[in-house]
Protein backbone atom coordinates (compact mmCIF):
# COMPACT_ATOMS: atom_id res chain seq x y z
CA UNK A 1 0.00 0.00 0.00
CA UNK A 2 1.07 3.55 -0.71
CA UNK A 3 0.08 5.92 2.06
CA UNK A 4 0.53 9.66 1.61
CA UNK A 5 -0.01 11.46 4.90
CA UNK A 6 -0.46 15.23 5.10
CA UNK A 7 2.43 15.97 2.71
CA UNK A 8 3.66 19.51 2.20
CA UNK A 9 6.13 20.40 -0.50
CA UNK A 10 7.57 23.77 -1.53
CA UNK A 11 9.83 24.94 -4.32
CA UNK A 12 11.40 28.01 -2.76
CA UNK A 13 8.55 30.27 -1.66
CA UNK A 14 6.00 28.42 -3.73
CA UNK A 15 4.09 25.80 -1.79
CA UNK A 16 2.99 23.20 -4.34
CA UNK A 17 1.52 20.56 -2.04
CA UNK A 18 -0.42 21.92 0.92
CA UNK A 19 -1.26 18.89 3.01
CA UNK A 20 -2.10 16.00 0.70
CA UNK A 21 -3.30 12.65 2.06
CA UNK A 22 -4.07 9.64 -0.13
CA UNK A 23 -4.08 5.89 0.43
CA UNK A 24 -3.74 3.56 -2.54
CA UNK A 25 -4.33 -0.12 -1.88
CA UNK A 26 -2.74 -3.04 -3.71
CA UNK A 27 -4.51 -3.64 -7.00
CA UNK A 28 -6.16 -0.26 -7.06
CA UNK A 29 -5.98 2.24 -9.93
CA UNK A 30 -6.25 5.87 -8.89
CA UNK A 31 -6.32 8.68 -11.42
CA UNK A 32 -5.28 12.17 -10.42
CA UNK A 33 -6.79 15.02 -12.43
CA UNK A 34 -6.54 18.78 -12.12
CA UNK A 35 -5.23 21.94 -13.79
CA UNK A 36 -1.56 22.44 -14.56
CA UNK A 37 0.41 23.65 -11.56
CA UNK A 38 -2.01 22.03 -9.13
CA UNK A 39 0.73 19.71 -7.80
CA UNK A 40 -0.34 16.43 -9.39
CA UNK A 41 3.01 15.52 -10.91
CA UNK A 42 4.94 16.76 -7.89
CA UNK A 43 3.09 14.23 -5.78
CA UNK A 44 4.42 11.38 -7.96
CA UNK A 45 7.97 12.74 -7.74
CA UNK A 46 7.63 12.86 -3.97
CA UNK A 47 6.33 9.29 -3.76
CA UNK A 48 9.32 8.16 -5.82
CA UNK A 49 11.70 10.22 -3.65
CA UNK A 50 13.02 12.11 -6.66
CA UNK A 51 11.84 15.24 -4.83
CA UNK A 52 12.21 15.62 -1.06
CA UNK A 53 9.20 16.73 0.99
CA UNK A 54 8.97 19.46 3.61
CA UNK A 55 6.39 18.01 5.96
CA UNK A 56 4.28 14.88 6.41
CA UNK A 57 5.06 11.30 5.56
CA UNK A 58 4.87 8.88 2.65
CA UNK A 59 4.81 5.13 3.34
CA UNK A 60 5.31 2.49 0.66
CA UNK A 61 4.58 -0.97 2.10
CA UNK A 62 5.11 0.58 5.56
CA UNK A 63 8.57 1.91 4.66
CA UNK A 64 8.97 5.64 5.28
CA UNK A 65 10.19 6.89 1.89
CA UNK A 66 11.77 10.10 3.13
CA UNK A 67 13.24 8.81 6.40
CA UNK A 68 17.00 9.22 6.73
CA UNK A 69 17.98 5.56 6.73
CA UNK A 70 15.78 4.52 3.78
CA UNK A 71 17.62 3.07 0.79
CA UNK A 72 15.87 5.07 -1.90
CA UNK A 73 17.50 3.23 -4.81
CA UNK A 74 16.17 -0.03 -3.43
CA UNK A 75 12.74 1.41 -2.79
CA UNK A 76 12.47 2.73 -6.36
CA UNK A 77 12.73 -0.84 -7.66
CA UNK A 78 9.20 -1.32 -6.37
CA UNK A 79 7.94 1.87 -7.95
CA UNK A 80 7.88 1.88 -11.73
CA UNK A 81 7.70 5.38 -13.12
CA UNK A 82 6.76 6.61 -16.59
CA UNK A 83 7.29 10.25 -17.53
CA UNK A 84 5.45 12.68 -19.73
CA UNK A 85 8.46 12.97 -22.04
CA UNK A 86 9.08 9.17 -22.07
CA UNK A 87 12.86 9.69 -21.51
CA UNK A 88 14.05 6.67 -23.45
CA UNK A 89 17.81 6.23 -23.44
CA UNK A 90 18.77 7.30 -26.98
CA UNK A 91 22.16 5.58 -27.08
CA UNK A 92 20.72 2.09 -26.55
CA UNK A 93 18.49 -0.16 -28.60
CA UNK A 94 14.95 -0.84 -27.46
CA UNK A 95 16.00 -4.18 -26.01
CA UNK A 96 18.98 -2.66 -24.20
CA UNK A 97 16.74 0.06 -22.78
CA UNK A 98 14.50 -2.55 -21.19
CA UNK A 99 17.22 -5.01 -20.14
CA UNK A 100 19.67 -2.54 -18.57
CA UNK A 101 18.09 -2.05 -15.15
CA UNK A 102 17.29 -5.76 -14.53
CA UNK A 103 20.88 -6.50 -15.48
CA UNK A 104 22.72 -3.88 -13.42
CA UNK A 105 20.27 -3.10 -10.62
CA UNK A 106 18.84 -6.55 -9.99
CA UNK A 107 22.14 -8.21 -11.03
CA UNK A 108 20.43 -10.74 -13.26
CA UNK A 109 22.46 -12.72 -15.76
CA UNK A 110 22.52 -11.28 -19.26
CA UNK A 111 20.29 -14.06 -20.59
CA UNK A 112 17.74 -13.61 -17.82
CA UNK A 113 17.62 -9.83 -18.24
CA UNK A 114 17.16 -10.15 -22.00
CA UNK A 115 14.45 -12.74 -21.59
CA UNK A 116 12.49 -10.59 -19.17
CA UNK A 117 12.97 -7.50 -21.35
CA UNK A 118 11.75 -9.32 -24.44
CA UNK A 119 8.70 -10.54 -22.57
CA UNK A 120 7.74 -7.05 -21.39
CA UNK A 121 8.36 -5.52 -24.82
CA UNK A 122 6.07 -8.11 -26.39
CA UNK A 123 3.61 -7.33 -23.62
CA UNK A 124 3.34 -3.71 -24.82
CA UNK A 125 3.38 -4.66 -28.50
CA UNK A 126 7.00 -3.87 -29.34
CA UNK A 127 8.01 -7.44 -30.10
CA UNK A 128 9.28 -6.46 -33.55
CA UNK A 129 11.43 -3.51 -32.39
CA UNK A 130 14.15 -5.12 -30.26
CA UNK A 131 17.11 -3.83 -32.27
CA UNK A 132 15.69 -0.44 -33.21
CA UNK A 133 17.00 2.76 -31.62
CA UNK A 134 14.24 4.60 -29.76
CA UNK A 135 14.82 7.87 -31.63
CA UNK A 136 13.65 6.07 -34.78
CA UNK A 137 10.25 5.33 -33.21
CA UNK A 138 7.10 7.36 -32.76
CA UNK A 139 6.27 9.01 -29.45
CA UNK A 140 3.62 6.40 -28.75
CA UNK A 141 6.09 3.58 -29.31
CA UNK A 142 8.69 5.31 -27.14
CA UNK A 143 6.14 5.73 -24.40
CA UNK A 144 5.24 2.04 -24.57
CA UNK A 145 8.96 1.29 -24.38
CA UNK A 146 9.12 3.41 -21.22
CA UNK A 147 6.27 1.36 -19.78
CA UNK A 148 7.97 -1.94 -20.69
CA UNK A 149 11.27 -0.67 -19.27
CA UNK A 150 9.57 0.07 -15.95
CA UNK A 151 7.69 -3.27 -15.98
CA UNK A 152 10.91 -5.23 -16.57
CA UNK A 153 11.88 -4.32 -13.00
CA UNK A 154 8.77 -6.18 -11.80
CA UNK A 155 7.50 -3.19 -9.80
CA UNK A 156 4.64 -3.50 -7.33
CA UNK A 157 3.35 -0.05 -8.25
CA UNK A 158 3.33 2.08 -11.36
CA UNK A 159 3.44 5.87 -11.20
CA UNK A 160 2.36 7.45 -14.48
CA UNK A 161 2.99 11.13 -15.02
CA UNK A 162 0.75 12.48 -17.81
CA UNK A 163 2.04 9.76 -20.08
CA UNK A 164 -0.12 10.79 -23.05
CA UNK A 165 0.15 14.59 -22.77
CA UNK A 166 3.14 14.95 -25.07
CA UNK A 167 1.80 12.60 -27.73
CA UNK A 168 0.17 13.37 -31.05
CA UNK A 169 -3.58 12.73 -30.72
CA UNK A 170 -3.56 9.67 -32.98
CA UNK A 171 -0.93 8.01 -30.78
CA UNK A 172 -2.75 8.44 -27.48
CA UNK A 173 -4.98 5.40 -28.00
CA UNK A 174 -2.19 2.82 -28.23
CA UNK A 175 -0.65 3.98 -24.94
CA UNK A 176 -3.99 4.08 -23.14
CA UNK A 177 -4.72 0.54 -24.39
CA UNK A 178 -1.46 -0.61 -22.85
CA UNK A 179 -2.41 0.96 -19.52
CA UNK A 180 -5.86 -0.61 -19.71
CA UNK A 181 -4.20 -3.99 -20.14
CA UNK A 182 -2.07 -3.39 -17.05
CA UNK A 183 -5.11 -2.37 -15.03
CA UNK A 184 -6.92 -5.57 -16.06
CA UNK A 185 -3.91 -7.58 -14.93
CA UNK A 186 -4.26 -6.04 -11.49
CA UNK A 187 -1.32 -3.62 -11.48
CA UNK A 188 -1.53 -0.95 -8.79
CA UNK A 189 -1.32 2.43 -10.49
CA UNK A 190 -1.41 6.11 -9.78
CA UNK A 191 -2.07 7.93 -13.04
CA UNK A 192 -1.78 11.67 -13.34
CA UNK A 193 -3.83 12.27 -16.45
CA UNK A 194 -5.79 14.66 -18.62
CA UNK A 195 -7.71 11.83 -20.26
CA UNK A 196 -11.10 12.04 -18.54
CA UNK A 197 -12.52 9.03 -20.42
CA UNK A 198 -9.58 6.93 -19.31
CA UNK A 199 -9.91 8.14 -15.71
CA UNK A 200 -13.62 7.30 -15.72
CA UNK A 201 -13.40 3.87 -17.35
CA UNK A 202 -10.16 2.39 -16.10
CA UNK A 203 -9.56 3.73 -12.62
CA UNK A 204 -11.26 2.71 -9.41
CA UNK A 205 -11.04 6.14 -7.87
CA UNK A 206 -10.38 9.66 -9.14
CA UNK A 207 -8.82 12.47 -7.13
CA UNK A 208 -9.25 16.09 -8.23
CA UNK A 209 -6.31 18.33 -7.35
CA UNK A 210 -6.83 22.03 -6.89
CA UNK A 211 -4.08 24.43 -5.77
CA UNK A 212 -2.08 21.83 -3.88
CA UNK A 213 -4.87 19.98 -2.11
CA UNK A 214 -7.24 17.18 -3.04
CA UNK A 215 -10.52 19.00 -3.51
CA UNK A 216 -12.53 15.90 -4.23
CA UNK A 217 -11.92 12.17 -4.26
CA UNK A 218 -14.31 9.32 -4.87
CA UNK A 219 -15.44 6.47 -7.05
CA UNK A 220 -14.20 7.16 -10.59
CA UNK A 221 -17.46 7.27 -12.51
CA UNK A 222 -19.14 9.36 -9.85
CA UNK A 223 -16.38 12.03 -9.69
CA UNK A 224 -16.19 12.38 -13.46
CA UNK A 225 -19.90 12.25 -14.29
CA UNK A 226 -21.43 13.66 -11.13
CA UNK A 227 -18.86 15.76 -9.24
CA UNK A 228 -20.00 17.18 -5.90
CA UNK A 229 -17.46 19.95 -5.37
CA UNK A 230 -18.19 23.14 -7.39
CA UNK A 231 -14.44 23.39 -8.18
CA UNK A 232 -14.48 19.93 -9.75
CA UNK A 233 -17.62 20.80 -11.66
CA UNK A 234 -16.00 23.95 -13.02
CA UNK A 235 -12.80 22.10 -14.02
CA UNK A 236 -14.64 19.26 -15.74
CA UNK A 237 -16.94 21.62 -17.63
CA UNK A 238 -13.80 23.29 -19.06
CA UNK A 239 -11.94 20.16 -20.16
CA UNK A 240 -14.89 18.46 -21.79
CA UNK B 1 57.55 31.51 -63.71
CA UNK B 2 61.04 30.27 -64.20
CA UNK B 3 61.44 28.52 -60.87
CA UNK B 4 63.01 25.11 -61.30
CA UNK B 5 61.90 22.41 -58.86
CA UNK B 6 64.56 20.11 -57.45
CA UNK B 7 62.97 17.29 -55.54
CA UNK B 8 65.97 15.02 -55.20
CA UNK B 9 67.39 16.66 -52.12
CA UNK B 10 63.99 16.37 -50.43
CA UNK B 11 63.77 12.65 -51.07
CA UNK B 12 67.34 12.13 -49.88
CA UNK B 13 66.31 13.70 -46.57
CA UNK B 14 63.05 11.77 -46.28
CA UNK B 15 64.16 9.73 -43.25
CA UNK B 16 64.74 12.96 -41.32
CA UNK B 17 61.40 14.39 -42.41
CA UNK B 18 59.60 11.21 -41.38
CA UNK B 19 61.37 11.34 -38.07
CA UNK B 20 60.13 14.92 -37.63
CA UNK B 21 56.62 13.84 -38.55
CA UNK B 22 56.80 11.13 -35.92
CA UNK B 23 57.83 13.66 -33.27
CA UNK B 24 54.87 15.86 -34.33
CA UNK B 25 52.44 12.98 -33.95
CA UNK B 26 54.07 11.94 -30.71
CA UNK B 27 53.85 15.34 -29.02
CA UNK B 28 50.25 15.94 -30.14
CA UNK B 29 48.96 12.53 -29.05
CA UNK B 30 50.56 13.00 -25.65
CA UNK B 31 49.27 16.58 -25.41
CA UNK B 32 45.79 15.35 -26.26
CA UNK B 33 45.77 12.49 -23.73
CA UNK B 34 47.07 14.65 -20.88
CA UNK B 35 44.79 17.51 -21.96
CA UNK B 36 41.71 15.28 -21.79
CA UNK B 37 42.55 14.03 -18.30
CA UNK B 38 43.18 17.54 -16.96
CA UNK B 39 40.09 18.90 -18.76
CA UNK B 40 37.86 16.31 -17.06
CA UNK B 41 39.23 17.42 -13.69
CA UNK B 42 38.85 21.11 -14.57
CA UNK B 43 35.28 20.59 -15.84
CA UNK B 44 34.37 18.88 -12.57
CA UNK B 45 36.12 21.66 -10.66
CA UNK B 46 34.27 24.31 -12.64
CA UNK B 47 30.90 22.79 -11.84
CA UNK B 48 31.93 22.31 -8.22
CA UNK B 49 30.32 24.48 -5.59
CA UNK B 50 33.62 25.05 -3.81
CA UNK B 51 34.65 28.52 -4.96
CA UNK B 52 38.38 27.85 -4.84
CA UNK B 53 38.25 24.95 -7.30
CA UNK B 54 35.90 26.62 -9.73
CA UNK B 55 38.01 29.80 -9.72
CA UNK B 56 41.24 27.94 -10.42
CA UNK B 57 39.51 26.23 -13.33
CA UNK B 58 38.06 29.49 -14.62
CA UNK B 59 41.42 31.27 -14.57
CA UNK B 60 43.05 28.35 -16.41
CA UNK B 61 40.33 28.25 -19.07
CA UNK B 62 40.31 32.02 -19.61
CA UNK B 63 44.08 32.29 -20.04
CA UNK B 64 44.28 29.25 -22.30
CA UNK B 65 41.46 30.39 -24.56
CA UNK B 66 42.26 34.08 -24.79
CA UNK B 67 46.01 34.23 -25.34
CA UNK B 68 47.98 33.13 -28.42
CA UNK B 69 49.51 29.64 -28.51
CA UNK B 70 52.81 31.30 -29.36
CA UNK B 71 52.67 33.16 -26.05
CA UNK B 72 52.08 29.89 -24.14
CA UNK B 73 55.07 28.24 -25.80
CA UNK B 74 57.33 31.23 -25.12
CA UNK B 75 56.18 31.27 -21.51
CA UNK B 76 57.01 27.58 -21.12
CA UNK B 77 60.40 27.91 -22.80
CA UNK B 78 61.75 31.40 -22.08
CA UNK B 79 59.42 32.41 -19.26
CA UNK B 80 60.13 29.43 -17.05
CA UNK B 81 63.78 29.65 -18.15
CA UNK B 82 63.97 33.05 -16.51
CA UNK B 83 63.10 31.37 -13.22
CA UNK B 84 65.80 28.77 -13.72
CA UNK B 85 63.40 26.06 -14.89
CA UNK B 86 64.90 24.99 -18.20
CA UNK B 87 62.57 22.78 -20.22
CA UNK B 88 63.73 21.09 -23.38
CA UNK B 89 62.02 22.38 -26.55
CA UNK B 90 59.97 19.18 -26.60
CA UNK B 91 58.77 19.59 -23.01
CA UNK B 92 58.07 23.29 -23.47
CA UNK B 93 55.85 22.66 -26.50
CA UNK B 94 54.21 19.67 -24.84
CA UNK B 95 53.31 21.57 -21.69
CA UNK B 96 52.01 24.56 -23.67
CA UNK B 97 49.80 22.30 -25.82
CA UNK B 98 48.54 20.42 -22.77
CA UNK B 99 47.71 23.76 -21.16
CA UNK B 100 45.71 24.94 -24.18
CA UNK B 101 44.03 21.60 -24.91
CA UNK B 102 42.91 21.34 -21.29
CA UNK B 103 41.53 24.88 -21.41
CA UNK B 104 39.49 24.35 -24.55
CA UNK B 105 38.33 20.84 -23.72
CA UNK B 106 37.13 21.91 -20.27
CA UNK B 107 34.46 24.02 -21.92
CA UNK B 108 33.66 21.22 -24.37
CA UNK B 109 33.19 18.75 -21.53
CA UNK B 110 31.18 21.16 -19.43
CA UNK B 111 28.90 21.97 -22.37
CA UNK B 112 28.50 18.29 -23.22
CA UNK B 113 27.65 17.46 -19.66
CA UNK B 114 25.07 20.22 -19.38
CA UNK B 115 23.50 19.28 -22.70
CA UNK B 116 22.23 15.96 -21.31
CA UNK B 117 18.73 16.66 -19.99
CA UNK B 118 18.35 16.14 -16.26
CA UNK B 119 15.31 13.98 -17.03
CA UNK B 120 17.70 11.26 -18.25
CA UNK B 121 19.08 11.21 -14.73
CA UNK B 122 15.60 11.09 -13.14
CA UNK B 123 14.61 8.28 -15.50
CA UNK B 124 17.62 6.17 -14.57
CA UNK B 125 17.13 6.90 -10.87
CA UNK B 126 13.47 5.87 -11.17
CA UNK B 127 14.63 2.44 -12.37
CA UNK B 128 16.52 1.97 -9.11
CA UNK B 129 20.00 2.83 -10.44
CA UNK B 130 22.51 4.38 -8.05
CA UNK B 131 24.05 7.74 -8.97
CA UNK B 132 27.25 6.05 -10.10
CA UNK B 133 25.33 3.63 -12.31
CA UNK B 134 23.33 6.51 -13.80
CA UNK B 135 26.53 8.32 -14.80
CA UNK B 136 28.32 5.20 -15.94
CA UNK B 137 25.53 3.82 -18.15
CA UNK B 138 23.32 6.77 -19.06
CA UNK B 139 24.94 10.21 -18.72
CA UNK B 140 28.60 9.69 -19.71
CA UNK B 141 28.01 7.53 -22.82
CA UNK B 142 25.65 10.14 -24.20
CA UNK B 143 28.01 12.96 -23.32
CA UNK B 144 30.93 11.19 -25.02
CA UNK B 145 28.91 10.99 -28.25
CA UNK B 146 28.20 14.70 -28.22
CA UNK B 147 31.74 15.84 -27.52
CA UNK B 148 33.45 13.31 -29.78
CA UNK B 149 33.68 15.54 -32.86
CA UNK B 150 34.74 18.69 -31.00
CA UNK B 151 37.39 16.51 -29.38
CA UNK B 152 38.77 15.30 -32.71
CA UNK B 153 38.83 18.91 -33.92
CA UNK B 154 40.92 19.82 -30.93
CA UNK B 155 43.25 16.95 -31.74
CA UNK B 156 43.77 18.17 -35.30
CA UNK B 157 44.27 21.68 -34.02
CA UNK B 158 46.99 20.54 -31.65
CA UNK B 159 48.79 18.63 -34.42
CA UNK B 160 48.91 21.81 -36.49
CA UNK B 161 49.83 24.03 -33.53
CA UNK B 162 52.79 21.83 -32.66
CA UNK B 163 54.43 23.39 -35.73
CA UNK B 164 55.11 26.41 -33.52
CA UNK B 165 57.82 24.20 -32.04
CA UNK B 166 59.93 25.67 -34.85
CA UNK B 167 60.27 28.84 -32.76
CA UNK B 168 61.99 27.17 -29.83
CA UNK B 169 64.16 24.88 -31.94
CA UNK B 170 62.16 21.70 -31.58
CA UNK B 171 62.90 18.97 -34.12
CA UNK B 172 59.36 18.17 -35.09
CA UNK B 173 58.18 18.27 -38.68
CA UNK B 174 58.35 22.05 -39.10
CA UNK B 175 61.61 22.43 -37.21
CA UNK B 176 63.20 19.67 -39.26
CA UNK B 177 61.89 21.17 -42.49
CA UNK B 178 63.25 24.58 -41.54
CA UNK B 179 66.70 23.17 -40.81
CA UNK B 180 66.87 21.12 -44.01
CA UNK B 181 65.72 23.94 -46.28
CA UNK B 182 68.27 26.33 -44.86
CA UNK B 183 71.01 23.82 -45.63
CA UNK B 184 69.82 23.14 -49.18
CA UNK B 185 68.02 26.38 -50.14
CA UNK B 186 65.18 24.27 -51.59
CA UNK B 187 62.66 26.16 -49.46
CA UNK B 188 59.56 25.67 -51.53
CA UNK B 189 60.12 21.95 -52.10
CA UNK B 190 60.68 21.18 -48.44
CA UNK B 191 57.69 23.15 -47.25
CA UNK B 192 55.39 21.66 -49.89
CA UNK B 193 56.36 18.17 -48.79
CA UNK B 194 55.94 19.12 -45.13
CA UNK B 195 52.47 20.52 -45.86
CA UNK B 196 51.49 17.29 -47.60
CA UNK B 197 52.75 15.34 -44.62
CA UNK B 198 50.70 17.47 -42.19
CA UNK B 199 47.70 16.90 -44.42
CA UNK B 200 48.22 13.14 -44.40
CA UNK B 201 48.74 13.03 -40.63
CA UNK B 202 45.54 14.93 -39.88
CA UNK B 203 43.53 12.94 -42.42
CA UNK B 204 44.80 9.70 -40.88
CA UNK B 205 43.85 10.92 -37.41
CA UNK B 206 40.36 11.92 -38.60
CA UNK B 207 39.91 8.62 -40.41
CA UNK B 208 41.04 6.64 -37.36
CA UNK B 209 38.72 8.56 -35.07
CA UNK B 210 35.70 8.08 -37.29
CA UNK B 211 36.43 4.34 -37.46
CA UNK B 212 36.61 4.30 -33.68
CA UNK B 213 33.38 6.30 -33.46
CA UNK B 214 31.59 3.81 -35.67
CA UNK B 215 32.65 0.98 -33.40
CA UNK B 216 31.80 2.86 -30.22
CA UNK B 217 28.52 4.42 -31.25
CA UNK B 218 27.13 1.92 -33.78
CA UNK B 219 25.99 4.21 -36.55
CA UNK B 220 24.55 6.81 -34.27
CA UNK B 221 26.63 9.79 -35.40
Amino acid sequence: MISVQNVHKSFGDLEVLKGVSLDVKKGEVVSVIGGSGSGKSTLLYCINAIEPINKGKILVDDVDVHAKGTNKDKLRQKLGMVFQQWNSFPHMTVLENAALAPRIVKKMSKEEAIEIAKKELEHVGLGDKFDVYPTKMSGGQQQRLAIARALAMKPDYMLLDEVTSALDPELVGEVLDTLRLLAEEGMTMICVTHEMGFARDVSDRVAYFHQGVIAEIGEARQVITDPQNPLTQKFLSKVR
Amino acid sequence: MDYEFHWNVVFQNMPQLLNGAFVTLHVSVLAMLLGVVIAILLAIAKMNNTKFFSQVATVWVEIARNTPALFQIYMAYFGLGAFGIHLSPYLAVLSALVFINAGYLTETFRGGFQSIPSTQYSASKSLGMTSIQSYRYIILPQMLRRIYHPMTNQFVWSILMSSLGILVGMSELSGTTQRLQSLSFRTLEFFIVAAVMYFIITKLVLFGSSLLARRLFKGEI
